[in-house]
């Protein structure tokens, strides 16, 4: 039997396939943005296609990378710190509050909980961090104030959820103390748990400018987010960063300022994209699962 | 006295366990709990040299500023994209998982992993997308109107352009996470349904109204009432950087949020910001309850509490 032209389907690839290309496209601007020459831009005005080609808004970052650079350590230092440590509370709560007959754990799980339904809003929490714990201008106030997430305790708890307890039990006989449990057999055996609360953890402290919003305003504790925020505001900090470099002459009407913005956006986000794709097929895997609750 | 000493007891016992509990629940009560405290502050005639406790009480003045002020527009701008966005939202989520679900694995993966970059991307990021999108001067969606014979269109200058603007970024952003929710929702329904709906005679389109929604339907209302429950809370990312902060837009584009970070950090007024976030706080919690009420009549299992 011939096999049948299934319109449908066709319909549907057609459909998908115009969605992802309109999905995608927009981020192919940007990146072309930033290897179009200035020239080109001031006449013809942005394009996917552009004509003239350069690297000189990338060469125009680069003049003095250290801004650059200390925004990626800054990013990077408050991803993994909050990451681990968040993950290691996270856990930590979500396994105790999923020990069976626990006397505290309902308590546990109520007391997260109610921290989704109520909070003081921005106003309180600002000056807690401001006044009481004077972290203005402190890297942990980018690290602190998100490391626990109600949502992100009953997610995991949701994992923990399938954990074989008999096994837990067994090595409390033998006489492991309750932290040797968790590290040697709770931690290895919630790895699908750890992935998805792990990647939400990063792509949080990533993708954060909002804390750097309220609460910094030290040149040294610059994220990239915030950096990236601060030169959409204002396309004259480019200029700060090139100026700087003693030694150089600019001339401020020749400066490729526009593709500049652009490719300190994809120096910015691109890495960070690559990676979040390369460990897309876990994430998914784990919101199938997460989602899944008993 | 014996309950105390029978609950030291048991403590005591299990050390370990509460000493495993014990950073999580030290931040929640740092960062959660003790900001409470703060639901107060809008009674105050807050100073930063008196503090909270010392400062004057105010009664509900900061209150009659606010409803006097910007009240009911903020509120109206909150929750009129939120509902927009919830109604899109599960409209496409569930269209574009019934569709995926019609093709290979091989595809689905394909068109996932586009239809998920964007999700990844920080709303500073999409903020840069779509200025060059909507750039005034050099801007792609000019170019393409001045070129079909249109005039120029100032975006970040024209509010009502943006009832359509933000809910298409919303969706952008959001659409790979809404449609993997509801795909892995259509994964999970047992396949042999379909097939015996296939022999007897069913269409694809009959199988997908009398099996895959009715299968996806307890999600559905679950999600969609946990969003309502979050309806006065606005993304401050996509109202604050994706319109990039232009004062013209506000009448549209100012929400709650937007309105209690510039009352804090532009004006320094401690009173009315704390005041209009007292407001959200209060009502956000009273709508959670509600909606979660009604998700317990309907199907008690999805309920949260």
């Amino acid at each position: 039997m011939a096999k049948k032209i299934n319109l449908p389907k066709i319909g549907i690839h057609l459909f998908f396939g115009t969605f992802c290309v309109l999905c995608v496209l927009p981020l192919f601007l940007v990146i072309s943005i930033s290897f179009t020459s200035e020239n080109f831009i001031r006449t013809v005005g942005y394009s996917l296609f552009p004509t003239s080609v350069t690297l000189e808004g990338y060469r125009y970052i680069f003049i003095n990378p250290m801004e650059i650079i200390r925004a990626y350590g800054v990013t990077i230092f408050v991803t993994v710190t909050g990451t681990i440590i968040g993950l290691w509370c996270t856990t930590a709560l979500a396994y105790v509050a999923s020990r069976p007959g626990f006397r505290y754990a309902r308590f546990i799980s109520f007391y997260v909980f109610f921290t989704m339904l109520f909070s003081g809003g921005l106003v309180p929490g600002y000056l807690l961090v401001v006044r009481t714990l004077g972290l203005k201008n402190s890297i942990f106030a980018l690290i602190l104030p998100i490391l626990m997430q109600g949502w992100y305790f009953m997610l995991m708890k949701g994992f923990l959820r399938s954990l074989p307890h008999s096994v837990v039990e067994s090595a409390k006989i033998d006489g492991a103390s309750e932290m040797a449990v968790f590290v040697r057999i709770v931690l290895p055996m919630s790895k699908s748990g750890i992935a998805t609360v792990g990647l939400f953890l990063m792509l949080q402290y990533w993708n954060d400018w909002f804390l750097s919003l309220l609460y910094i305003e030290d040149q040294r504790f610059v994220s990239l987010q915030y950096l990236l925020y601060r030169i959409m505001q204002n396309i004259e900090a480019l200029k700060v960063i090139a100026s700087k470099i003693p030694g150089t002459v600019l001339d401020p009407l020749n400066l490729p300022s526009l593709s500049a913005r652009m490719a300190m956006c994809v120096v910015a986000a691109g890495p960070m994209v690559l990676v979040f794709l390369f460990m897309q097929k876990y994430f998914i895997k784990g919101i199938a699962i997460g989602s899944v609750k008993g | 006295m014996k309950r105390l000493i029978d609950e030291a007891k048991y403590m005591k016992k299990h050390a370990g366990l509460l000493f495993l509990a014990l950073p999580g629940l030290g931040l929640f009560f740092l960062f959660n709990y003790i900001p409470l405290y703060g639901l107060i502050l809008p009674f105050k005639n807050y100073n930063y040299a008196d503090g909270l406790w010392g400062s004057p009480w105010s009664g509900f003045a900061n209150f009659r500023y606010l409803i006097a002020g910007d009240a009911w527009k903020i509120t109206v701008n909150t929750l009129l994209f939120n509902a927009i966005f919830i109604v899109i939202g599960l409209i496409t989520g569930i269209a574009f998982a019934l569709m995926l679900y019609e093709l290979s694995a091989k595809f689905v993966k394909v068109y996932q992993t586009m239809l998920f970059i964007p999700f990844f991307l920080s709303w500073v990021v999409v903020s840069y997308v779509g200025l060059a999108l909507m750039d005034m001067q050099y801007g792609l969606l000019n170019q393409l109107l001045e070129s079909m014979g249109g005039e120029p269109v100032l975006w970040y200058n024209t509010p009502k352009l943006w009832f359509a603007i933000l809910p298409v970024a919303n969706l952008w952003k959001g659409i790979g996470y809404g449609t993997l929710i509801y795909y892995t929702a259509l994964l999970g329904v047992d396949p042999e349904l379909y097939e015996a709906a296939a022999l007897d005679g069913a269409s694809r389109l009959r199988q997908i109204w009398h099996i895959s929604l009715p299968m996806i339907k307890p999600l559905a209302i679950m999600l969609t009432l946990l969003n309502i429950g979050n309806i006065i809370r606005a993304d401050f990312g996509l109202f604050f950087n994706f319109t990039r902060d232009s004062t013209m837009l506000y009448p549209v584009t100012d929400v709650i949020d937007t309105y209690v970070y510039r009352a804090l950090r532009r004006l320094g007024d401690i009173g009315m910001s704390s005041a209009a976030g007292f407001y959200q706080s209060v009502v956000g919690f009273i709508l959670v309850v509600i909606a979660n009420a009604t998700v317990k009549k309907i199907d008690p299992d999805s309920a949260l509490f």
